[in-house]
């Protein structure tokens, strides 16, 4: 199927599926977009949190007299004074509870421990300077490979009857069938692999507008969220506050990623502050606090063994994962699913035996794990698999494409049950293969490195050119209410599509864009059903008031869920408009036959109804039949019957300074297949900027501490994010295996890029050093050190 | 204390303390939101403006450094309803998502069309590297500005 | 996003207002040139001067000119001038081959070189390039204008021979027909503060070196420099040997420290292989083998 089909309409936009402009940038372009911080209202105050300088201490004290005596200061909390209301703790998306303000302890660096309300950012600022806080320093475990030491400090002692770090074990799969096979393979290799703290770090930081109006005991947040109706229902259940006076608004979001899914203790202090004071209250947190307290990503620590008889046919895969969830367990995911969907680690290959565990601890950091575009923990599970086949192609001495090969999956093989109970849904996986070697040139490169090693072996000096793969499976689109909720909400979302009596629609949507184009995107799945034009199309979303509930946009699952939603909510319209279009045209609705925005009578098509012209009949006097109701609305909350499996191959071609350890990334190609493109250019935009965080994280991004439990990460200077020179041209290709499930067969793009892109980086670069592995940031020290046989420990500050 | 700055054009006096930013100013004084802010530490380049006709970081500068100066910001590329070539060309090639650091992307490159009119690719590239994006990989940033070059709808070059 | 504590501004129209202003206003106050090193510090409030002096209105030391056998750079000047100077392009391209790795192309609008060696970064780039060049910078006050080597101009990290009511106004670099020169900077990331940098330059004749100088920075070498590995230097010829004997001096010496740009012996390694590499390009820009 190709989407440049669709007519065009008298704005020039195809009338479905096709290479549209956006909506969104009429208001970005000229800067008039509403990000939280540009939210000003009459009276407003500022808040500023104050944090822990400490990774682990006791709190002795907290003396907010001199900030509270600061003539620009209208309220200080602290712990103490959310005790009396009951929120000084709150539940974490994960069944535990949360610190919101420290009261006995804080648990790691950066945590909140007072919120100062000032007339004005500056002051406020200056008025956190004025609280002193008396601290008693503890040891910190900042080593995650420790937690479970028998001697290892107690983090959470609030907890009753806690005695250690350990979260819990989560298993999948059959210990039985791997041992046996292990037991009977050719070969097996073994390797350690640490997915690094990382942080989604979005252009923009969190924050938030509360505002507690006394008279209608309304409250209205302005905040940064990509699930508003579940922070909504969260601040209800937390706070205890009534469901039906909360309105949260999501406004334009700079970038989320993952980052902005949860509720931060400053959301609820600036709810807090507005209480106390009665004026609105203004938290946005700067950059720092962003990167040092809010929800980080990954932080794995896996054991990878791999299986294989001496050809390279894989028979299984097990691995153990050493979970660092920082001071609270506080991810983001499914409640059935504590490890998220890491069990996808099976990966895209052929083979009946698997098993993981999972082992969860707490660390003196930072609280989080989901987020930064994972997927659910599929940007580990595909990372360790990827890197395991090349390991094991290492130790085979086959050529890493190759092997792939040998064991991908067929076309013939789908829907295929994994040996981890994942129903895999479409997918010609060896095509995408081919197709990413083709435009890749694979063969031309392999000699061309074949030729630079010959010419090194002559003593000729020059780069290592590395060529590294991924293949990549995803899981997206949470999912079935039976098996997926977060906190009790089943993560079914929906869809309120209204067509207005001229014929033009609203479309209400319960997920929330951060960038990725719903605006755009959502109106053209509503034109490709009805043939409205997609510019005659307004999508609503953001504001809990005027849209249905649903859990969010995170884990892809915008065009999985209320992508479907829409499409169903458009089918029903469409249906409907064919009953009344036969009421109007006095005919029976079997007589009646659809070209694109119209109903019109088999064999006598100058006799029709456009979806306009039955609008205002919908609207108007028209007899309707029996049962039918006027107006021409439907409401769908789509329950998905499984997820959605997006699907690529990537390569990787890297240059290697063997003298300095520098990588530049010479090329990337990456192949993808998410079923049908709603709009081609947003799914590309998405790709590259999903390839973009590859690089990062394979040679850039790390959350380090030292052993004190400080963290090394706490601004832009550290935490490096890619920039426009190290990132090549992205050279894309696609395929398209339509999703059968799926009322339009597509099967959502986000995340793809950045599950699969981390592992084609570093094994283009381990291929080019001849190193079996290293862990990321592949940093030029860590190059050179993996060279020299001496890899570097990238996330402690050891040395 | 007191100062004038030229905004876009107009003259704009205020009462403000020496240690107000530049970014601050433009945003909370003058209600100019269009020009953001993503960091801490001068890196993120969201902030960009131009101060007497040079990029600058407004985040790294104060309010009462841009006394007596020009200052440009984002509000003044379009005019009325017609957009910058630029900005035409950002939306043509699809160069930007959540549209946070659009802006500062703008003035940079806006700058950079005036000087060099025609760039290549390795100039563009070297032009935004203080500027950072998380959505788009810069690949369509990149083609954004060849197109407002002339450029449009190219090939990858390889 | 941070911001400072409270201070007061002024603004010097002079060079003598300057530094009167600075004396009135005493210890506590900083001047305020491009503001890209002292502002980030103040907004992390890990700097807080009292009075700020902005300088920017002294156009008059924005400057890069040829003075006899000199080229002198006014402190004024702008990173973004510097990297684009045709002057000094034609006589070393160390400057800017620096320029190129120093932060991004907006801050290099209004970074200027007074600033970057008054801040005394222990990484900053231009510190490297001046010693290595054997430059002077002049420093006036009341009493006077001094000048001093820069290789006695920094006294440790952060501080330099500048104290109290004194400013920087210009930098001098000798000219040396036939010199070549070369810079090389490794950082985890475009802008990123370096690993290492190294800049030299040669002057060779008949083979032989008969004038050498030797910039490094970011690693704790004294005065950016190495003076013993520019003595193994002196009259030696162009070699393969000579060279890395040099860099290998200069890589025991420097005293890298480790963090998270890297351990140790990696850094005490690319010292060796910069050096080595800036060397081998210098003298081959020198002996006119290398575009």
């Amino acid at each position: 199927m190709t989407t440049t089909d669709a007519p065009r309409s008298p704005a020039g936009n195809p009338i479905g599926f096709g290479r549209m402009l956006r909506k969104e940038d009429a208001r970005f372009l000229r800067g008039r977009g509403t990000y939280v911080d540009d939210v000003r209202l009459p009276g407003m105050l500022h808040g500023a949190v104050l944090r822990s300088p400490h990774a682990h201490a006791r709190i002795l004290g907290v003396d907010t007299s001199a900030a509270e005596a600061h003539p620009r200061v209208r309220a200080v909390v602290t712990g103490k004074l959310l005790q009396t209301l009951n929120l000084a703790w709150m539940p974490t998306l994960s069944g535990d509870v949360q610190s919101v303000l420290a009261t006995d302890k804080v648990r790691f660096q950066g945590q909140e421990v007072a919120f100062v309300v000032a007339e004005d950012r500056y002051s406020a600022r200056d008025a956190l300077e004025l609280i002193e806080v008396d601290y008693e320093p503890l040891p910190a475990v900042v080593d995650a490979l420790g937690a479970l030491d028998p001697d290892a400090p107690v983090i959470r002692d609030d907890l009753e009857g806690r005695t250690d770090n350990h979260i819990y074990d989560w298993e999948a799969g059959d210990r039985a069938a791997c041992e046996d096979a292990f037991s009977r393979a050719d070969v097996v290799v073994t390797q350690d692999i640490l997915y690094p703290r990382v942080h989604p770090a979005p252009m923009e930081t969190c924050g938030s507008v509360a505002h507690m109006d006394k008279v209608t005991g309304k409250l209205t947040i302005w905040t940064t969220t990509q699930a508003p109706h579940a922070h909504r229902t969260l601040y209800a259940l937390v706070a205890g506050l009534p469901e039906h006076k909360i309105q949260v608004i999501s406004p334009d979001i700079g970038g989320g990623f993952g980052n902005k899914v949860g509720i931060y203790p400053g959301y609820v202090c600036s709810v807090v502050g507005s209480i106390l004071t009665g004026a609105p209250v203004k938290w946005v947190e700067d950059r720092s606090e962003n990167l040092m307290s809010t929800s980080f990503a990954r932080d794995y620590h896996m054991r990878g063994q791999v299986a294989a008889t001496r050809e390279g046919k894989i028979l299984a895969l097990r691995v153990d994962v050493l979970a660092d969830h920082g001071a609270f367990n506080g991810v983001a995911q499914p409640t059935k699913f504590p490890a998220g969907f890491f069990h996808i680690f099976t990966g895209s290959y052929d083979y009946p035996a698997a098993h993981c565990k999972v082992t969860a601890v707490y660390t003196n950091k930072a609280p989080g794990g989901v987020a930064y575009a994972c997927s659910f923990r599929i940007t580990e599970a595909v990372y360790l698999v990827e890197r395991m086949v090349d390991c094991l192609a290492d130790e085979l001495g086959m050529d890493p494409a190759e092997l792939r090969m040998k064991n991908l999956l067929r076309p013939e093989q789908f829907p295929y049950t994994t040996p981890t109970g994942w129903v895999y849904d479409s997918g010609d996986y060896p095509r995408a293969l081919q197709e990413a070697m083709r435009i890749a040139g694979y063969d031309r490169l392999r000699q061309e490195q074949a030729e630079r090693r010959a010419a090194a072996r002559r003593g000729e000096t020059g780069p290592l050119m590395g060529i590294g793969m991924a293949f990549f499976t995803e899981g997206v689109g949470a999912g079935p209410r039976k098996h997926m909720d977060i906190l009790g909400l089943g993560m079914a979302d929906g869809a309120e599509l209204r067509v207005h009596p001229t014929g033009k629609a609203q479309l209400r949507l319960s997920v929330q864009t951060q960038g990725q184009g719903h605006e755009t995107t959502f109106a053209q799945i509503v034109s490709h059903e009805l043939g409205i034009p997609p510019e005659d199309i307004e999508v609503i979303h953001g504001d809990t008031d005027n849209t249905p509930f649903g859990l969010g946009t995170y884990g892809s699952r915008s065009t999985p869920v209320s992508g479907a939603a829409t499409a169903v909510a458009a089918q029903r319209v469409r249906a409907k408009a064919r009953i009344i279009a036969a009421a109007a045209l006095e005919c029976s609705v079997d007589d009646l036959e659809w070209t694109l925005g119209r109903w019109q009578v088999k064999g006598d098509p100058a006799q029709g109804q456009t979806i306009a012209d039955i609008a205002m009949a919908a609207h108007g006097s028209l007899e309707l039949p029996e049962g039918v109701e006027g107006h021409l609305d439907a409401s769908v909350v789509y329950n998905p019957p499984n997820l959605t499996y997006p699907f690529g191959a990537y390569i990787c071609v890297v240059d290697v300074d063997p003298g300095t350890g520098q990588v530049t990334v010479r090329r990337f190609i990456a192949v993808d297949d998410c079923g049908p493109r709603i709009n081609p250019m947003v799914v590309e935009g998405q790709i590259h900027g999903g390839l973009a965080d590859g690089v990062g994280m394979a040679l850039l991004e790390v959350m380090a501490f030292d052993r004190d439990g400080n963290h090394l990460g706490g601004s832009l200077m550290d935490y490096l994010l890619p920039t426009s020179m190290e990132c090549p041209r992205w050279e894309l290709g696609e395929t398209v295996t339509p999703s059968p499930h799926h009322p339009i067969g597509a099967k959502g793009v986000g995340e793809s890029a950045t599950v699969g892109s981390p592992a084609a980086v570093v094994n283009a670069v381990l291929d080019a050093i001849g190193v079996r592995h290293a862990d990321m940031p592949l940093t030029p020290a860590a190059v050179w050190r993996a060279m020299q046989g001496r890899p570097l420990r990238t996330d402690l500050a050891l040395e | 204390m007191q100062i004038t700055v030229n905004v876009n054009g107009n003259e704009a006096s205020a009462d403000v303390e020496p240690r107000l930013l530049l970014v601050h100013f433009l945003r909370d004084v003058l209600g100019l939101t269009g020009t953001h802010w993503g960091c801490d530490t001068s890196n993120c380049g969201a902030c960009t403006v131009w101060v007497d006709g040079l990029p600058a970081k407004s985040c790294t500068m104060l309010a009462v450094m841009a006394s007596g100066r020009r200052v440009r910001t984002v509000e003044d590329l379009a005019d009325g309803d017609r957009l910058d070539p630029l900005q035409e060309g950002f939306m043509q090639e699809h160069g930007l998502q959540c549209g946070f650091c659009t802006p500062g992307m703008l003035m940079t490159t806006r700058w950079l069309l005036d000087h060099q009119p025609d760039p290549d690719v390795e100039t563009i590239r070297e032009a935004v590297s203080g500027n950072l994006c998380r959505c788009t990989g810069y690949e369509n940033i990149i083609r954004a500005v060849r197109h407002a070059a002339g450029h449009r709808a190219e090939e990858v070059v390889s | 996003m941070q911001v400072p504590a409270p201070f007061d501004y002024v603004r010097a129209a002079t060079v003598e207002e300057a530094i009167d202003l600075l004396a009135r206003h005493g210890p506590e106050a900083r001047l305020l040139a491009g503001g890209h090193s002292l502002l980030p510090m103040m907004k992390l409030r890990l700097a807080r001067p009292d009075t700020l002096i902005d300088i920017n209105s002294l156009a008059d030391l924005d400057y890069v000119r040829l003075e006899g056998d000199e080229i002198a750079i006014g402190a004024l000047t702008r990173h973004s001038t510097v990297k684009d100077s045709a002057l000094l392009a034609e006589h070393y391209r160390m400057f800017a081959e620096a320029e190129s790795h120093i932060a991004d192309p907006i801050v290099r609008n209004w970074g200027t070189v007074g600033g970057s060696l008054c801040q005394a970064d222990p990484a900053e780039d231009l510190p490297a390039v001046l010693s290595a060049l054997g430059a002077t910078v002049v420093v006036r006050s009341a009493r006077g204008s001094e000048t001093i080597p820069v290789r006695q101009f920094h006294i440790g990290p952060y501080e330099t021979r500048v104290q109290g009511a004194q400013i920087l106004v210009e930098a001098r670099v000798p000219v040396r027909p036939g010199a070549g020169s070369a810079y090389y900077k490794v950082e985890r990331r475009a802008g990123d503060w370096g690993i290492a940098g190294v800049g030299a330059f040669v002057v060779a004749e008949g083979g032989r070196i008969t004038d050498v100088g030797i910039g490094i920075t970011a690693v704790g070498a004294e005065h950016f420099t190495c003076p013993e590995a520019e003595a193994s230097l002196a009259g030696q010829p162009v070699s393969t040997e000579a060279l890395a004997t040099a860099a290998a001096i200069c890589r025991d010496r420097c005293r890298p420290s480790s963090d998270q740009r890297g351990p140790e012996d990696y850094k005490r390694h690319l010292v060796g292989e910069l050096v080595r590499r800036a060397l081998v390009t210098a003298a081959a820009r020198a002996e006119g083998r290398e575009g």
